[in-house]
């Protein structure tokens, strides 16, 4: 088919060109740096040598860091206690501590709600600044928010450079050498839990955490995104996460949702348990029960 | 591999099962060798050992207040009053706020043993398994505290876990949790960088 004497169809050499280019940038990419998640044991591990060595000269502190990967027929999941939990914030700071969340300016990947009774589970009336003398206050009730673990998560299908992604455990990690900071998993998250380092993050040597994990608390640099990761570097190791453990009042649960005699599994088939912003099909992990 | 909705069952999900029975099975020789006389014997080995918990658990010490325990120092030579009253000679800093109208000292403190404490059906418990006393008005708690659901855990979610006693958290004599100063807020973002 011709118009005009001039062919509709490719050219040959329109041809080869595009061929061409698309092998090279093809082998570019290849040679390219891996994503720390896809690049083969050896490779992942020399990084992970060099980052050991980084952190520890820069902390002042024999730092390791954990590749620990998913552990087979394990999916994680998370409880709390709406009917229990009292608002002390000892979550966010074990959290902080454990994680090597950034002091100033502040970095707090869990955030306590503080809501009505009279309301109920309502972000539109929610107050997260509440500081009374004494918790509980009479007619509140609180409900801590961090990352939900979604099965079907907004975050990571916004991020352009794939730099955070579910694990096979049903942990949502970030790689922070991939990470933009172009914030758009923060603007599809509709918890708002996560949380973006505007600065340098700034922690004392002698608080930072030394057990670390390469998705997890590894230290984080300006300009990337982080968030709650199940405390990646204890959990894989089979350990609670630092916030079920410091919980005073045992509101917060964690366990294997593939395990019929686990914490988790029992709590969704004994109690009444819900999801935060269900009608959005985020389909957390993340489960909200009242016990009492 | 970036779905997480497959490769989860099979081997693995087997392995695991067998993990759960050997656990299981090493928690109740664990509480066999423990139990003593008053404890059931344990029941055999099945699946749903990880979640019926033995009769003995490993439970933190009692929080006995300093220098009160054993009470029989004091008890054993003692004449016994079961007459319900105020005590006024000792004991004075224990405000009894639970279920008081109904309850005093000696329906869970043992009369004849001081060291223990009882049933209702009389059976004597040693402190390290006041839960059971407990349990008797609360099962509904005792059924979720077994299961890891109430209270607080620490330790392993997929191995050895840390329980504590009803009594580690809670004051028998007054058990409503009291009112705790929250930790800090959060700063406030702010519109200018300092």
């Amino acid at each position: 088919m011709e118009t005009d004497g001039i062919s509709t169809h490719p050219s040959r050499r329109l041809f080869t060109i595009a061929a061409a280019t698309t092998a090279a940038s093809w082998i570019m990419t290849a040679c390219g740096p891996k994503r720390l998640y896809e690049a083969p044991k050896d490779r992942l591990r020399a990084a992970i040598k060099e980052m050991e060595a980084k952190y520890s000269a820069s902390h002042g502190k024999k730092v390791t860091v954990s590749d620990a990967g998913p552990i087979p027929g394990v999916e994680f999941a998370y409880a709390l206690d709406i009917s229990r939990c009292i608002g002390c914030r000892r979550c966010v700071y074990a959290c902080v501590a454990e994680n090597n969340q950034s002091r100033d300016p502040q970095i707090q990947w869990i955030r306590v709600m503080s809501m009505e009774k009279d309301k109920g589970v309502d972000f539109s009336h929610a107050n997260a600044y509440y500081n009374p003398a004494d918790v509980p206050e009479e007619g509140h009730f609180y409900v801590p928010v961090g990352c939900q673990h979604c099965e079907n998560p907004p975050c990571t299908k916004v991020c352009p450079t794939g730099a955070t992604w579910t694990e096979r455990d049903g942990i949502v990690v970030i790689d922070y050498d991939w990470c933009i900071g172009c914030r758009y998993c923060m603007a599809a998250c509709p918890y708002g839990a996560r949380h973006f380092n505007w600065e340098e993050p700034k922690i004392p040597n002698e608080e930072f955490n030394p057990n670390t994990h390469y998705l997890g608390n590894r230290p984080r640099t300006k300009g990337v995104v982080e968030k709650c990761t199940f405390c990646i570097q204890r959990t894989r190791a089979g350990r609670y996460p630092a916030c079920v453990e410091v919980c005073p009042v045992g509101a917060r649960k964690f366990g294997n949702l593939l395990d019929k005699d686990s914490e988790i599994r029992y709590i969704i088939e004994h109690k009444r348990v819900l999801v935060l912003k269900e009608e959005l099909n985020t389909v957390p992990r993340f489960f909200y029960f009242y016990a009492t | 591999m970036r779905n997480p909705s497959h490769d989860r069952k099979g081997v693995v999900f087997m392995r695991l099962f067998a993990l759960g029975v050997l656990a299981g099975g090493v928690v109740l020789a664990v509480g066999a060798s423990l139990a003593g006389d008053g404890a059931k014997p344990p029941s055999p080995p099945s699946e749903t050992t990880a979640k019926i918990a033995p009769e003995r658990l490993d439970v933190p010490a009692p929080p006995f207040s300093d220098g009160i325990f054993p009470c029989s120092n004091c008890h054993a030579g003692m004449p016994v009053d079961r007459t319900r009253r105020n005590l006024e000679a000792m004991h004075t800093d224990i405000v009894l706020k639970h279920d008081e109208t109904h309850r005093w000292c000696l329906d869970c403190h043992d009369a004849n043993n001081r060291d223990f404490l009882h049933l209702a059906s009389g059976e004597r418990v040693p402190f390290e398994e006041s839960y059971r006393v407990c349990g008797q008005c609360h099962g509904e708690k005792l059924r979720d505290w077994r299961a890891g659901v109430h209270g607080r855990r620490t330790g392993n979610w997929n191995g050895a876990k840390g329980y504590l006693l009803c009594a580690n958290c809670h004051n028998p004599h007054q058990p409503r949790f009291h009112a705790l100063a929250p930790k800090p807020a959060p700063r406030p973002p702010s519109r200018t960088m300092q």
